[in-house]
């Protein structure tokens, strides 16, 4: 209990510090919003009104107190291109990207631990051919990977849509098939790492003298190793997983684009493009709070998988 | 233990240095080269005398490769070539620019907070928890919209946000040379913290920090590139972003228009990531998976005369590897166990005794075989039974008692799992019989509360409660050969003699044979009937304990006995039958 009431501290105190940042990263201080949003040919005089009318003459001290009031009730202020409030547009973009990165991580967790625990054991030309794999999804970015992935199957092959996304309300299959090409591309990406550290945790975990008293009390090897081995070195790959999280959100951004998913990459890449303060800043938060939220789900999953974590 | 690991880093290295291992390594010199030429492109590019990469010219748009234009032209005609390479002058750029902010901040702070620890560690450890919290390109984005679309300023942010991982990873290093001797060593002689730092610590983060190096710069070159594909930096300037972005547009028309900024990104990241690998495991020595393979065990003809019915074991002989690698560490080894008979099995550590136990065991180390010899338990030969058989007299024929009990269980079971899993799985059991088994077993080993230490997790009990855990998993299965590898040693002295009468009465009760390992003559002396002494992979001399304890014949085990004695009271403290002659 004292566990898990310390690490939501934790998130909650991460979840403010990004935000502090990110609002003073935002600050007028780092370059003149208004003369972004109205272009460079505008008075000093029209500059001026526009930060009055956007509170941005106040102390920082007093801008960020009202803007986290508002987030706290869910106000995060509107967009100062459109009337739509900066909650509206999140909830509407969020479920896309929420989709994207759940299925992602299940998929990359999954192969990941699956093609880690192979490599651990076999060893030999096949652990080499995973490793060299796995490097190479290490290494390429996730758009490479999309890019290649839409000239192979959408244009060359025509099975999938290039871009273009239908809601799964609207059509499953459809949404489907909208969806395959950007889950398959960040998913070759992020399940080479975690197939890396699950199996240099699995060889580590071999390792260790426990394993060698199991194998003396008659144990299969099976038992031994999913039951025994794995449980010990799933921490390490989950933790890479959490990590990897992090990643997938940042890969979705380019992603997004590339197929025309309205998630919020794609909003934040749009409000970034022309200095939309407040849908920035509610960008950001929006994907701290994922990182934040998918942290604590592993948090937990690592604390029911480790006894020491949980009782310390 | 110690030989045996010398010797097998020996077999790999052979001396050979870290740079002709690099150079021996296809994928590094492979990736080192292909970043030369790119290196080269981008800085040659100026005096190639190629087309202005800016200057469009809608008549030659979307052209194929001729003698004028290599690699064609773009949509607005310019030539594909020139912008390939302008490009990369501004990638690789970027990718500097990020790296020397993340060095610049990762360096210094991490010296100081792996050198001084305290409260600047956990400040610089929140902010590396918060950087890992966001995405790096979203925070970029964030700039983007008050900083504009400069390049520079992106990846000079990024530079900060990478600052973390070199700062972990300097800490780390610095962290463990700090205790080292040679810095104590220096500290004492006078030499101020500065100095220290300058002359000991930075040598040992030069090598990680150029390997983290590699990595970071494939991910800023990404990350650059990511941006310029989103549109979101100056377009003006010729990139591999931008080409992206432009070539993507047309896809439908001209694929290759994104096959040549796709190739110059990856090709460059991959060689990055690749190298930094390669020099990572020429400097850590990786050996490779060679090392695991095992050979055919040589089968000798001995006599069955004078074997034991229990244990008997003849020329056995074990080693590492195979061909050029193999190192043999155990020579001829043969000893005898009888059924209710403690035979010690004595020698230093490194003098291959654990690896002799491990082969009866049928369960040494990867890389570790019997390469010659005969294993005979209760009359079968253990070198030609298939492992599934083997397995089987795991546990109800041969029995194990390790060295570190608190190593020796499952970190993430309850103490009662640990005990019932082997004896529902491999013994059939039911949950309910096996409980009470446990149970009895936890009592019969003086355990005083048997109930909460079936509930109880390895790391909540002490580690002498924890070595009596191990004992009654031992015994669980009624084994006829008990073998205790150094069972005391890490125990306190008190607990030393109550785990060795412990043994001594389980002994008498179920009349099994037990393979003491130990270096300690106390040990013998207390419990064993018979000794066997071993000295570099070789049995020196075998007898009742009390010859060899009165009059040894051999000079090592002279000399053991003597530094046994030497070393004061280890001796005294147990009190076998022998005591009096052993002092």
């Amino acid at each position: 209990m004292s566990f898990l009431v310390k690490r939501l501290g934790s998130a909650v105190s991460l979840l403010f510090g990004a935000s502090i940042i990110v609002f003073l990263m935002l600050s007028p201080a780092f370059g003149d919003i208004a003369f972004n949003v109205l272009g460079e040919n505008a008075t000093p005089e029209q500059a001026a009104q526009l930060n009055t009318e956007l509170g941005l003459d106040q102390p920082l001290i007093i801008q960020y107190t009202q803007w986290l009031l508002g987030a706290l009730t869910g106000d995060l202020g509107t967009s100062l291109y459109s009337t739509q409030t900066v909650s509206a547009a999140l909830a509407a973009r969020m479920p896309v990207t929420v989709a994207l990165v759940v299925l992602v991580t299940l998929l990359s967790g999954v192969l990941g631990f699956a093609i880690g625990v192979a490599a651990a054991i076999k060893r030999g030309w096949l652990d080499r051919a995973l490793q060299f794999i796995a490097t190479l999804g290490d290494a390429l970015p996730a758009f490479i990977v999309a890019l290649f992935l839409v000239t192979l199957f959408a244009i060359q092959l025509g099975i999938f849509p290039a871009t273009g996304y239908t809601k799964f309300s609207t059509d499953p299959a459809a949404w489907a098939r909208s969806m395959t090409l950007p889950v398959l591309a960040l998913t070759v990406v992020a399940v080479a790492g975690v197939a890396q550290q699950v199996r240099s945790s699995m060889i580590a975990v071999l390792r260790q003298d426990f394993v060698r008293t199991l194998r003396s009390r008659g144990l299969s090897e099976t038992r031994v190793v999913l039951g025994h081995v794995l449980r010990n070195a799933s921490t390490t790959g989950l933790t890479s997983l959490a990590v990897q999280v992090v990643g997938i959100l940042g890969g979705a951004v380019v992603i997004e684009q590339i197929f025309a998913l309205p998630g919020l990459g794609s909003l934040a890449v749009q409000a970034s493009g022309r200095s939309d303060v407040h849908v920035v800043l509610g960008t950001v938060t929006a994907y701290v709070v994922i990182v934040v939220v998918v942290n604590l789900l592993v948090d937990l999953a690592i604390a029911w998988l480790n006894p020491k974590v949980r009782l310390s | 233990m110690s030989l045996i690991t010398t010797s097998v880093t020996r077999a790999r290295t052979r001396g050979q240095g870290a740079t002709s291992r690099l150079l021996r390594n296809p994928l590094g010199v492979a990736s080192a080269v292909v970043l030369v030429l790119i290196v080269l492109g981008a800085v040659a590019v100026p005096f190639l005398g190629l087309p202005d990469p800016g200057v469009a010219d809608l008549r030659e748009a979307l052209q194929a490769s001729s003698t004028e234009h290599l690699l064609g032209t773009d949509s607005s005609g310019r030539d594909v070539l020139s912008r390939l390479l302008w490009g990369a002058r501004i990638n690789l750029a970027g990718a500097v620019l990020a790296l020397m902010v993340a060095v610049l901040i990762g360096l210094p702070t991490g010296l100081v907070a792996g050198y001084y620890g305290g409260w600047f560690d956990s400040v610089a450890n929140w902010f590396t928890n918060l950087n890992m919290a966001l995405p790096g390109i979203v925070v970029l984005l964030a700039v983007r919209a008050v900083a504009g679309p400069s390049v520079w300023i992106s990846m000079a942010v990024f530079g900060v946000l990478l600052s973390p991982s070199v700062f972990r990873i300097v800490r780390a290093a610095v962290q463990g040379v700090r205790g080292e001797l040679y810095v104590d060593a220096a500290r004492v002689s006078g030499l101020g913290d500065a100095r220290i730092i300058g002359r000991h610590v930075v040598t040992v983060v030069r090598a990680p920090v150029i390997i983290q190096s590699a990595r970071l710069a494939s991910i800023a070159i990404a990350i650059q590139a990511g941006l310029e594909f989103l549109g979101l930096s100056d377009a003006s300037v010729p990139s591999w972003g931008s080409m992206l972005n432009e070539g993507f547009r047309r896809i439908f028309v001209n694929p290759s228009l994104v096959l040549w900024p796709s190739l110059g990104i990856g090709l460059t990241t991959m060689a990055l990531i690749l190298l930094g690998n390669a020099m990572r495991d020429a400097l850590e020595d990786r050996g490779s998976s060679a090392s695991v393979r095992t050979g055919r065990t040589e089968r000798i003809d001995a006599a069955d005369e004078g074997r034991s019915s229990l244990l008997s074991v003849r020329d056995l002989e074990v080693s590492y590897g195979i061909g050029d690698a193999k190192n043999t560490v155990v020579f001829d080894v043969s000893l005898d166990v009888a059924p209710g008979e403690v035979l010690g099995l004595v020698g230093e550590s490194g003098s291959g005794k654990s690896q002799t136990a491990f082969s009866v065991l049928g369960l040494l180390p990867d890389g570790g075989w019997i390469s010659r010899g005969s294993l005979r338990f209760e009359g079968m030969e253990l070198t030609t039974l298939p492992p599934q058989q083997r397995r089987k007299l795991r546990g109800a024929g041969i029995a194990y008692v390790p060295q570190e009990p608190l190593n020796n269980l499952d970190p993430s079971y309850r103490i009662g799992y640990q005990l019932t899993e082997p004896l529902r799985m491999a013994m059939g059991m039911s949950r309910q019989a096996a409980k009470e088994r446990a149970l009895d077993l936890l009592a019969r080993v003086g355990i005083p509360d048997p109930e909460a230490t079936f509930r109880a997790y390895p790391h909540e009990i002490s580690g002498g409660m924890a070595q009596r855990v191990l004992i009654a998993g031992a015994v669980a299965g009624k084994p006829k050969l008990l073998i205790a590898d150094e069972p005391t040693t890490a125990l306190d002295v008190t607990v030393q003699a109550e785990v060795l009468d412990l043994l001594r009465d389980l002994r008498t009760e179920s009349g099994m044979g037990v393979l003491l390992v130990t270096h300690n003559f106390g040990v013998v002396a207390d419990i064993c009937d018979r000794v066997a002494v071993m000295q570099s992979g070789r049995i020196v001399e075998t007898g009742g304990v009390q010859d060899i304890l009165e009059c040894p014949s051999h000079v090592y085990t002279r000399t053991l006995l003597d530094s046994m004695l030497d070393d004061s009271g280890d001796v005294r403290v147990y009190t076998g039958p022998t005591e009096g002659e052993a002092s």
